[in-house]
């Protein structure tokens, strides 16, 4: 099995320490993670642009202000890649659609504006499943990215490229964004951390939007504090988007080594294998993670989320539905890829059937079937009340127990090419993820062992909204004693 | 059995959504279609009549801003991004049939 | 039109549908700058421009402004949602406008017209502005362009929609509803609504049917009425269009037609087969306005008087009609006349000088000059005419009508004075005199120009005749 993971792997945290010490500079370290993709990237594509030029200016920019004696801020020096659905002022913004191929935003993500802010170097554009719709980046118009542990085998998606970016050593940390697993999914099938804010979190300003009320932007990293770090930067009220929680959120970090003594923490029933296709490994793995959870004093319980069972339905009308609308802009008009035609709507049309993949074609249909009128109530009408249930399962849920745990993922990475014939196969991965994103919560993936093919598990942490601290410090329990 | 979604429909929304379909591809994308709305049947079957519809996973409300002006952006930097355009402004080929 | 012009037998329905553009400072959903005549595409930014990735923000004074215009035209404000209409057309950069579909910020109100007719409005939602489309071609119009250029200064521009229900019954209702508007819309000041700059955009929904119905019949939308004018027009020319194809034993297809202002006819835009599903869904980038009670309270307050009660307030101190003083009112000479009339001038007076001579403005004229001035008129020390010159004075100049009067040398000639001139004239026109008090009423008229021309026109010309009747009897 052919794989490119580092030996050792340095966190943000570490390099913020040395860089702003000035024991290590922010170019040197730089340089060190562009070797690494100049040696593996051509084999995993993790990325659409790497940003070498950007990324040693910003660098030495860094740099100088250390030694002028600033605070450069809690990510000084630190390189991150970012999903490729993410604007970045100038540099290329192409959401892995032939449709955004050249397009540079003229202005900057909230995220992207705070990880520069805090001293970060953007290291580049990550490749991703084409506007976010995929569970394994075998969508992107530019070609798959593969999974670090096992080249034959994917990553995971949407944000597959993020994902394999920390795992092959190409960058600390990474941004993606979750949908309906897209962070986590990834995560899990590439032996990383991944999280998924609560809704409202973290900014979507300048996020490129495929489904409005369920997108997140979230820290992808090789340790739950590093992730816990970046959330923190990226994370908190923005003016610009309305949907952002303006409450300030308990700090991540403060009780992140608390243990779980005393916590009641809940195991999704339906999905230890009510639900077809969730493997017995996994489940045996998310068992071990519970048992090694009690073992350092939580109480852990079965829990039943019985609308767990319709989400996978709710959410695929729910989000294409949203995606229907969110992407009627690509039209040729403004900017990015025109086809011409003899009339206006000729060109619209042109331009879309030739700048849109399969996938993203069927989901601007499905949903706009969703939508239309005779279909809304039986459809989409339907999906938003078994969101409302699933709400209330959860409070209901949390009224007991402090957090929960899950899969991530119902299997191990898959190969390439291996579920690209049937979507629903391929819906099916995000069954254990897709609840978070309806109801809004938050929920973190933790690498926890592999199967006996070799590839990383990932088990799952779900908490109450605003509840991160929580979140990552059963997380943080998870992760030391899994070591 | 009756399909979920016929091809007619298809090529419908299809246009709604200004994408064209090759014969092949309105086969194809029908019977997947047809696949994922058949999955939902299982939603489609619920009896929900009393539960409230979640369009949102925030209870948020009234976010407004004042009304002040804030930083706009460069035209040129825009216009150099447009496929098409003439006289500052975005061209687009002839428009059949009026603003709905 | 009234209901008379139409064909006997038919009655004439119309609902307007009027879109407002607000004043603000900037955009509904952006702080880009809301101005008309700018450089095009100069004010604009990611979320107007609808650039990927951008994201709305809602203008607390287009929401204020919204409710304002809701209370003011007495609707309930209600908790609202923002819902997306999803179109194709290049003049929405998102190509789905943010609107309010089922749950809108203002419903149930209504609006009293100065006839006095009450016409309901269903709503009155908040909805963000288009761009500007230009076809270049032969015609300039769409059909036989060659292409067309989008500019989005105007794109996210706050709008209200006002819907009223089918109520309006004649043309010059449908008028005094778009005037009574822009009144209030004035008054708010959260509007210029000028026709002719767009800033208020009239759409007509005309259906006719036969006097003794009950329900509705299909209706027709007309687009592209840019005055008041058209408006009238318009509908004069599709009512009586589905009138004569009723008569024909056809129908009219529910349609939305333009108006076509040089050939004076309205002509077919889409059919129904082309009906848009605008697919509306919950905005899902926005969150629910819900405002409470304190703030539609506070704004209640706030309320300027509108013309509709400013006139119940004159007509009721002046003791006259409705429709007597409504000119004054729009005017906004209404305070000026309340004023006169409480300090005791005669209302019928004082209402007939500002309606006849005082249109191109009060002036220099103060409210203690204007009574005082009524009362030399109401004592005949001086005549309306004489009246009429010192007025135009006091407008120019200001000061008080008695100097004003003195400096033309102006007094009415007193009766005495009067009645030896007449008996003078007379005795000169012996026959003439026979002549009158035979009955031939036109030589009246030679001993009243006798009488003016000998009075340098100073004498009132009722008087004269009071005199010359009084003569006949002896």
């Amino acid at each position: 099995m052919s794989s490119i993971i580092p030996a050792t792997s340095l966190t943000a945290q570490t390099i913020a320490e040395k860089v702003q010490s000035g024991e290590w500079t922010a170019l040197e370290t730089l340089e060190n993670y562009l070797t690494q993709i100049a040696k593996s990237d051509a084999e995993i594509h993790a990325f659409n642009t790497v940003l070498e030029d950007e990324a040693r200016a910003a660098a030495r920019a860094i740099d100088e202000r250390v030694a002028l004696g600033e605070d450069v801020g809690p990510l000084a020096g630190v390189p991150v890649a970012v999903k490729d659905n993410l604007c970045t002022k100038g540099m290329r913004t192409t959401a892995s659609s032939k449709i955004l191929e050249n397009w540079k935003p003229p202005y900057d993500a909230t995220v992207v504006k705070r990880l520069a802010d805090a001293g970060a170097t953007l290291i580049g554009k990550t490749n991703m499943d084409e506007f976010a719709m995929g569970s394994s980046t075998e969508n992107s118009a530019f070609g798959p990215t593969r999974n670090p542990h096992d080249l034959t085998c994917v990553p995971g998606g949407s944000s597959g490229g993020s994902a394999a970016a920390v795992a092959a050593g190409f960058s600390p940390v990474a941004i993606g964004s979750d949908t309906g697993g897209s962070i986590r999914q990834p995560a899990s099938l590439c032996g990383v951390v991944g999280v998924k804010p609560t809704y409202g979190g973290v900014s979507r300003y300048g996020l490129l939007a495929f489904a409005s009320s369920l997108d997140q932007v979230g820290p992808f990293a090789n340790t739950v504090r590093d992730a816990a770090i970046v959330h923190e930067v990226i994370g908190g009220y923005d003016p610009k988007d309305s949907t952002s929680i303006s409450e300030p959120f308990p700090s991540f970090l403060d009780a992140i080594e608390d243990g779980v003594e005393g916590l009641k923490i809940g195991i999704i029933s339906e999905l230890m294998g009510d639900i077809d296709g969730i493997s017995s490994e996994v489940i045996q793995k998310t068992r071990e993670a519970a048992t090694l959870l009690s073992k350092n004093g939580a109480l852990v319980e079965e829990v039943s989320i019985p609308a767990s069972l319709y989400c996978l339905s709710a959410y695929y009308l729910i989000a294409p539905a949203e995606a229907s609308s969110n992407l009627s802009r690509y039209d040729g008009v403004r900017y990015g890829l025109r086809v011409d035609g003899e009339t206006l709507a000729e060109m619209n049309i042109n331009t879309r059937t030739a700048g849109f993949g399969d996938e993203v074609k069927r989901r601007i249909m499905l949903g706009t079937y969703a939508l239309s009128a005779g279909y809304f109530d039986a459809y989409y009408g339907k999906a938003l009340k078994v969101r409302r249930l699933l709400a209330q399962n959860f409070d209901e849920v949390y009224s007991k127990y402090d957090a929960l745990l899950s899969p991530t993922s119902p299997c191990t990475a898959f190969k390439l090419g291996e579920k690209t014939s049937d979507p629903m196969t391929m819906y099916v991965n995000d069954v254990c993820t897709i609840p978070s994103n309806l109801v809004g919560h938050p929920a973190i993936s933790v690498p926890f062992g592999s199967g006996s093919d070799g590839m990383p598990i990932g088990v799952q942490i779900l908490a109450p909204p605003m509840q991160e601290a929580l979140m990552y410090r059963v997380a943080s329990t998870l992760e030391s004693a899994e070591k | 059995m009756t399909e979920p979604i016929s091809e007619k429909e298809v090529a419908h929304v299809a246009y709604l959504a200004r994408l064209r379909l090759s014969d092949e591809e309105l086969q194809l994308f029908t019977k997947q279609l047809g696949a994922v709305l058949e999955h939902a049947k299982d939603v489609e079957a619920l009896q929900l009549d009393g539960v409230e519809p979640m369009s949102h996973p925030l209870p948020l409300e009234n976010v407004t801003r004042e009304d002040e002006v804030d930083e706009m952006l460069d035209r040129e930097e825009v216009l150099n991004q447009a496929p098409a355009v003439e006289d500052g402004r975005f061209q687009v080929p002839q428009i059949l049939g009026e603003q709905p | 039109m009234t209901n008379a012009d139409l064909k006997d037998g038919w009655e004439l329905i119309v609902g307007l549908e009027v879109h407002v553009e607000l004043g603000t400072a900037t955009k509904l959903f952006c702080g880009c700058i809301n101005q008309f005549g700018d450089e095009p595409n100069t004010n604009i930014c990611p979320v107007c421009l609808g650039l990927p990735g951008s994201l709305p923000v809602v203008n607390e004074k287009a929401v204020i402004s919204a409710m304002q215009l809701g209370r003011a035209l007495n609707c309930s404000v209600n908790r609202s949602v923002f819902a997306r209409k999803n179109y194709f057309y290049p003049d929405m950069p998102k190509d789905y406008q943010i609107s309010q579909y089922d749950q809108p910020t203002n419903t149930d109100g209504y609006l009293d017209l100065p006839s006095g007719v009450r016409i309901g409005i269903e709503r009155a939602h908040i909805e963000e502005d288009t761009g500007k489309t230009v076809h270049i071609g032969s015609t300039g119009r769409i059909s036989g362009s060659d292409y067309s250029l989008v500019d989005y200064n105007r794109a996210g521009v706050p709008l209200i929609e006002v819907v009223s229900h089918p109520e309006i019954r004649t043309i010059n209702q449908a008028k005094e509803y778009v005037e009574e508007l822009r009144g209030i819309l004035l008054t708010l000041g959260v509007s210029d609504a000028k026709m002719e700059e767009g800033s208020i955009r009239v759409d007509a929904n005309v259906s006719v049917r036969t006097t003794n119905e009950d329900g509705l019949r299909t209706r027709c939308e007309i687009k592209n009425v840019n005055s008041l004018r058209s408006l009238g027009r318009a509908i004069e020319y599709e009512a009586n269009r589905q009138i004569d194809l009723y008569e024909n034993g056809e129908s009219p297809s529910q349609e939305t037609r333009h108006w076509d202002e040089s050939a004076g006819r309205t002509r077919s835009g889409r059919s129904k087969e082309d009906a848009e599903d605008y697919r509306y869904f919950q905005e899902p980038d926005l969150v629910p306005l819900n405002p409470n009670s304190e703030i539609i309270h506070m704004i209640d307050q706030g309320l300027p008087t509108f013309p509709s009660e400013r006139r119940t307030q004159l007509a009721a101190l002046a003791d006259m009609d409705i429709a007597e003083i409504a000119l004054i009112v729009e005017r906004s000479h209404d305070d000026f006349a309340s004023e006169t009339i409480r300090a005791g001038a005669t209302p019928q007076m004082a209402i007939k000088h500002l309606t006849n001579n005082l249109s191109d403005g009060l002036g220099k004229l103060t409210p203690e000059a204007f009574t005082s001035l009524l009362q030399m008129e109401e004592t005949a020390e001086l005549t309306s005419t004489q009246a009429k010159k010192v007025l135009g004075e006091l407008v120019q100049k200001g000061g008080n009508p008695q100097e004003v009067a003195a400096q033309f040398g102006l007094e009415a000639i007193g009766t005495d004075q009067l009645e030896t001139l007449i008996d003078q004239l007379i005795a000169n026109h012996p026959d003439e005199w026979e002549r009158f008090c035979g009955g031939e009423k036109k030589v009246q008229g030679f001993f009243v120009g006798e009488i003016m021309k000998s009075t340098s026109g100073q004498a009132d010309g009722k008087a004269i005749n009071q005199i010359l009747n009084a003569r006949t009897a002896e």
